[in-house]
């Protein structure tokens, strides 16, 4: 006898012949019925008509019916409020019950009963369990607040369950340990500001000797709860260490991960010379490599935060290049990642092997993975300079196989390699010019039509070749018109007597007949400096090149750090700060890696690089294609980066500024006069960011945008008081965002790094949308202005005045606290009305 | 590849945590499953997982994390089942694909199997497991010992006796508090008793490998688990020692296994749960210690400009330590255009199935007097170009009575109980992933 009996129906109607079983007077038939119902809910139908019926069946002395009446009232009390109070009083008695089975399992259900009504009535039942003498209900109940504190978190402070919650961090079972530390970081996770884990050396000992007693489930917890320590010096974290790393045996892989980040964060604080770093180094491979043994589902978010840490420490897993291969029945998804890492993991050593795989899997069915392993090739030999010549021999032998999306990516990245390695391998131009005709992808035409320019003196044909392009100039992509354009340039200014009547055409279709404005720009720029000073023109756009750095597709060091401390979660499978994506952006601390701390005797000096990117290492890395400079010099179209947000530095604007002014009379006045040619190398080592791109849409902003008033900034933090720290600021709301508008200045002798800052709770919930991004570290006598975006959506708490805000901001020196006033039409959305208060 | 698409803000949600909900599906996409730990989340979410599984084409290659605007769904495929779980909130997704994992690990041991079929009808069994396994998104009682004592699982005598009897009593809920639940050992229950004491090891050793064109290995590991089966009465603690243990040097152990002894002794001291359970999962992967049993002599062709090619292989032993190679499959996924293939085995027998394009061949055991092969002519689509891909070869063998990584267990001792128990020890070695690149 099967329980499908129970999904059989009549004709009399489910729900009419239900009620009447729920009232029999049969205990059995009663149990059956109930059975029946939550069959129903298990396929999702609707039986919320139901509810009185079940509830009715509640006070019995029958386990099982109990449960099943408990399991439909966890369904469905939210929709029902007003019965639901029928079920506080089984619950209160439940709770009194001389069976801990009976009083876990009430208060567990009551909890889940989310219901604003019953709240009050189950405070003090829930005392009660709290403290109860059978552990197996105190865990319960420890959970109980949680659920509690998320239906009415004020109710729960002000009844101190919270205290009570702190205090069985000490209690005598390791079960009901986790559970406390589960169900307070949850609550810590909704109050950041709320110093509820106050973690110290004592309760971490706590945590530690109860980590080694609990469940595997509360060990994830202790765990996440552990990464959020800071130890006070390498002693310390190093005696942490020692104490996690058995976790790294543990058979459940969710285990294994958060002992791995604990590691890697603490790791930061040991001195690379201690024999124990070496050591922790050698005890994180295997079970890394481990993991990757695993059920795909696993190996996949394994594989995404193996991506992080080799990217931070690449030492780790130097040597276990193999086991990134791939099988040909991987998932898809495994596939990709494995070759991501394994290019990361390529070096001089295990070349040969790497490249004898890639050149296997670029002949797979898969199209996308075939895709990514030529692009890997290319990749490789940027990043392995002795194995370019190799890797040009693979992709060559690929372009002879003719399928179209193997030559259109060698194409490609044979561009990559001809900008890192200039005037060696131009030999195979040749070949590339053979498969002009099978390009049908904007990228690798463009890619091809920038070789042709790149070495128009080489190709006897070149005149030719980019005519070919140009009959259909208006149906091409604008990534591929401004590659044209700039192309056959080059070409006039390389050949003038032969291409006078290309350079014309095209610079005609660009600026007359095209509606892009960025294609416009870039045609009449090439147009007059070709007019007004050949020579000039002939140093910008056949300007040396700087070189592409080795590695793409790095995550930038700041994020970098910030996600080796979000190990294991949503955060690190996706790559983003959890800023980025957790729902309503809520009360998201940001996590950064300790401080390297040496103890008394240790002969570090103090103010060695912290965390982040350690002067030196910095990248530059190729830019992106939206940059506009980058395309006027022909710079390239490399893979895009995850470019910084909104924070330009003063040096930068400098140099916007210079051009910009340029450029105005370039539209306006036409006696225009090219801007030395000199300044736009000069600036090219500088990280120009979207330095130009940005004066585009400054200067359209203010042309085009009635913005709201804005207050001219204000001193907010005197240096005096901030150790060297200047902070300026005003408040602005254009087209519905609020942001506060910072200027950063060190008027201190040593380099800031490491910027953070949170509000207060405040009157109008105002919080950082995002955080603070200081990219560079700040040097002394340098400012930077930052953009921050607002949001509305932080915690509320009336403040006096109204309008008032503190702000803490940190930097690697110290914490800083001010106070400033916000203007209240910031928060008024532009149609009149007030925006979300 | 993963969806990465970043979800907008959704206003104020409430701080959710954990898995929120459970949705099974089965491989025809029908949701014949569903559970909320809180409030109840439409069906409808479950279209973005339909979604993304169209984009897959291949079931087995639907991204196991996938945002959707308000929700992440992370999910697993397990015996052609999709547990689809629904989170709002940042959650480590090991956990809950760990978690998931045990949940049809707990299906497949109460019910025998883990199918749409044995779901559908224990589905109030179902329910007060998920209930049993979690609170709040928290994990509460997930070792099979444990549930096995608050849920009893159905068992032929109980239907019968819950068919014919007035019911009265007969219930499948314990109502007493399962007593490992607290204790330090809470994979173990308590007043275990068997009138024969036993305990089994089967050490199974599965080898991953890939074998390039010509024969050497451009990878090969072993992936080596201890499965035990534990009938003991009481509160025996055991201890397993090896003769080699410096061959584990990548271990993941059961909880009930004592890190500390293991550390410095090299011993296996533990208080075993009661049954089945895996004690340890180890990798072997210095390639020296890594035997490739059997070989491959391929020859598979297809010519230009012509609709047939030629297939050839032939497997031989190497490395095999003396032992007979057996259950020996080959298996093929040929190139889309291939019609039909049309071969001669020398022994065992062969299919082709013309739909997915995949080649079986069931060889039995290498007799090394006479090596087994499989050949013939390849039939192509006429027209088609040649196909640019060489087909990968996947094999399995099983080798019975060998640990290929030369591992082997000393001794057993049991301390804390008087009983002397029955112990045995079982080796076999497996292909794992094993692949031959053609």
């Amino acid at each position: 006898m099967t329980d499908s009996k129970y999904f059989t129906t009549t004709k009399k109607g489910e729900i009419f012949e239900l009620k009447a079983e729920l009232n029999s007077d049969k205990k059995e038939k009663k149990k059956e019925a109930v059975k029946k119902v939550i069959a129903s809910m298990t396929v999702g139908k609707d039986v919320s008509a139901l509810f009185p019926d079940v509830v009715n069946c509640m006070q019995t002395d029958n386990l099982e019916l109990k449960k099943l009446v408990y399991l439909y009232l966890m369904n469905y009390a939210k929709s029902q409020p007003d019965m639901a109070i029928m079920a506080v009083n089984t619950f209160v008695k439940d709770c009194e019950d001389p069976n801990p089975l009976i009083r876990a399992l009430a208060v567990r259900t009551m909890g889940c009963i989310r219901v604003d009504k019953i709240t009050e009535y189950l405070c003090e039942p829930l005392r009660k369990c709290l403290k109860d003498e059978d552990p197996y209900v105190r865990k319960t109940a420890a959970v109980c607040v949680a659920k509690l504190h998320d239906i009415n978190a004020q109710l729960v402070e002000d009844q101190g369950f919270l205290d009570t919650l702190k205090d069985l961090i000490s209690d005598s079972n390791p079960m009901v340990v986790a559970n406390a530390v589960a169900a307070l970081s949850e609550i810590a996770e909704s109050h950041p500001s709320s110093n509820l884990l106050d973690l110290n050396p004592q309760s971490i000992n706590k945590l530690l000797t109860a980590l080694n007693e609990c469940t595997e489930w509360g060990q994830i917890f202790i765990l996440d709860c552990l990464a959020n320590y800071t130890p006070k010096d390498d002693r310390e974290a190093q005696s942490i260490c020692e104490r996690v790393t058995p976790r790294l045996s543990h058979a459940n892989s969710a285990v294994v991960l958060s002992a791995v980040k604990v590691l890697m964060k603490f790791m930061e604080m040991l001195s690379k010379d201690l024999d124990y770093y070496g050591t922790l180094l050698k005890k994180l491979a295997p079970p890394l490599v481990t993991l990757l043994s695993a059920e795909p589902e696993l190996q996949y978010v394994a594989l995404r935060n193996i991506n992080l840490i080799v990217q931070k420490r690449p030492e780790i897993l130097k040597h276990e290049m193999k086991v990134f291969f791939v099988k040909y029945n991987d998932p898809i998804y495994v596939k990709l990642e494995k070759l991501d890492i394994m290019i990361r993991l390529a070096s001089q050593a295990n070349i040969a092997q790497v490249l004898a795989e890639l050149k296997e899997y670029a002949t797979e069915v898969d199209v996308d993975f075939v895709r990514k392993a030529v692009r890997a090739i290319g990749r490789c030999a940027i990043k392995v300079e002795q194995s370019a010549e190799r890797c040009v021999s693979t992709l060559l032998d690929l372009i002879q196989t003719k399928v179209n999306y193997v030559v259109q990516e060698a194409i490609v990245v044979i561009k990559d390699i001809f900008r890192k390695y200039p005037n060696k391998y131009e030999s195979v131009i040749a070949t590339l010019c053979e498969n002009l005709d099978s390009l049908d992808e904007p990228e690798a035409r463009a890619a091809m039509i920038w070789i042709v320019g790149e070495y128009a003196e080489r190709i006897d044909n070149a005149d030719e070749l980019l005519e070919s392009f140009l009959e259909g100039f208006h149906d091409e992509s604008t990534q591929v018109q401004l590659q044209l354009l700039t192309a056959i340039v080059k070409l006039f200014l390389k050949k003038p007597t032969e291409t006078q009547e290309l350079v014309q055409q095209v610079l005609s279709l660009a600026t007359q007949d095209s509606d892009n404005p960025d294609l416009r720009d870039r045609g009449y720029i090439y147009w007059r400096l070709l007019s007004t000073d050949p020579v000039a023109a002939k140093e910008v756009v056949l300007a040396e090149k700087p070189l592409i750095s080795e590695e793409t597709d790095l995550i930038e060091p700041t994020l970098l750090d910030e996600l080796i401390c979000y190990i294991g979660t949503l955060a690190s499978v996706y790559h983003k700060p959890p800023s980025a994506f957790v729902e309503g952006g809520r009360g998201v601390v940001h996590k950064s890696l300790p401080p390297r701390t040496a103890s008394s005797e240790s002969t570090e000096s103090p103010e060695m690089a912290p965390a982040g990117a350690p002067p030196g290492e910095q990248l530059d890395v190729i830019p992106t294609q939206g940059d506009l400079l980058g395309d006027l010099l022909n710079l390239d179209l490399g893979p895009p980066v995850s470019g910084p947000p909104l924070a330009t530095s003063s040096v930068q604007m400098g140099a916007v500024d210079l051009l910009g002014g340029g450029l105005d009379s370039l539209i306006g006045a036409p006696n225009f006069v090219a801007p030395p040619a000199a300044t736009v190398p000069a600036n090219l080592g500088a990280p120009m960011g979207s330095g130009l791109s940005d004066l585009f849409d400054l200067t359209s902003g203010v042309g085009t945008l009635s913005g709201s008033y804005v207050a001219p900034k204000a001193v907010w933090l005197p240096a005096m008081k901030a150790k060297g720290l200047e902070i300026s600021g005003t408040f602005t709301r254009q087209v519905g965002s609020i942001s506060m508008d910072l200027q950063l200045t060190n008027k201190a002798l040593q380099v800031m790094t490491d910027f953070a800052i949170q509000f207060n709770r405040n009157s109008f919930g105002l919080a950082p949308a995002a955080p603070l991004q200081v990219h560079a570290p700040l040097s002394p006598n340098q400012t930077v202005e930052i953009s921050l975006p607002l949001n509305t959506v932080g915690s509320v708490m009336k403040m006096e005045p109204l309008n008032n805000l503190q702000v803490a901001v940190k930097n690697n020196i110290d914490v800083f606290y001010f106070s400033t006033l916000y203007p209240l039409h910031i928060l008024f959305v532009e149609d009149g009305k007030m925006g979300e208060s | 590849m993963p969806v990465m698409r970043v979800p907008p803000n959704a206003g104020a949600a409430q701080p959710q945590k954990m898995i929120h909900s459970l949705f099974l599906i089965n491989c025809s996409g029908d949701i014949f499953l569903e559970k909320h730990w809180k409030s109840v989340v439409s069906q409808s979410v479950c279209d973005y997982f339909f979604e993304a599984q169209e984009k897959a084409v291949d079931v087995e290659n639907v991204p196991p994390v996938i945002s959707t605007p308000h929700h992440y769904l992370i999910s697993i495929y397990r015996d052609k089942l999709f547990f689809v779980s629904v989170i709002q909130t940042e959650v480590p997704p090991l956990f809950v694909i760990e978690f998931l994992h045990r949940v049809a690990d707990t299906f497949q041991d109460y019910f025998g199997e883990c199918s749409e079929a044995a779901i559908k009808d224990n589905v109030v069994i179902v329910y007060e497991l998920l209930e049993e396994m979690l609170d709040n998104g928290f994990p509460l009682a997930t070792e099979s010992n444990i549930l096995k004592e608050l849920i009893k699982p159905p068992t032929i005598l109980r239907s019968v006796v819950n068919s014919i009897t007035d019911y009265e009593g007969s219930s499948n809920v314990g109502d007493t508090l399962p007593t490992g639940q607290l204790s330090n050992i809470p994979w173990r229950r308590a007043g275990v008793k068997y009138t024969n004491n036993e305990a089994y090891f089967d050490v199974v050793e599965e080898i991953d490998a890939i074998i390039d064109k010509s024969g050497s290995t451009v990878f090969a590991e072993i992936q080596g688990v201890i499965d035990a089966c534990i009938k003991l009465s009481g509160m025996p603690d055991l201890s397993l020692s090896f003769m080699n243990p410096r061959l584990l040097d990548d271990v993941s152990f059961h909880p009930c296994i004592r890190f500390k002894r293991w550390e410095s002794e090299r011993v296996l001291s533990f208080i075993p749960p009661d049954g089945n359970f895996r004690l340890i999962s180890y990798r072997v992967s210095s390639q020296n210690l890594v035997a490739i049993p059997v070989y491959v002599k391929h020859s598979i062709s297809f010519k230009e400009n012509s609709s047939c090619g030629r297939f050839d292989i032939t497997i031989g032993p190497k490395q095999n330590m003396g032992k007979t190679i057996e259950g020996i499959t080959v298996t093929v996924h040929m190139p889309k255009v291939v019609l039909n293939m049309n071969l001669t085995p020398t022994q065992g027998s062969y299919t082709f199935d013309p739909v997915t394009k995949v080649l079986t061949w069931d060889v039995g055991k290498i007799t090394p007097q006479k090596l087994p092969s499989l050949k013939g002519l390849v039939n192509l689509q006429s027209g088609a170009p040649k196909p640019e891909e060489n087909p990968s070869l996947n094999i399995q063998f099983k080798i019975q009575q060998l640990a290929i990584s030369g591992l082997k267990v000393n001794r057993l001792d049991m301390y804390g109980e008087k009983y002397k128990p029955f112990k045995g020890v079982k080796y076999v070695t497996k292909a794992g992933k094993f692949q031959v690149r053609t």
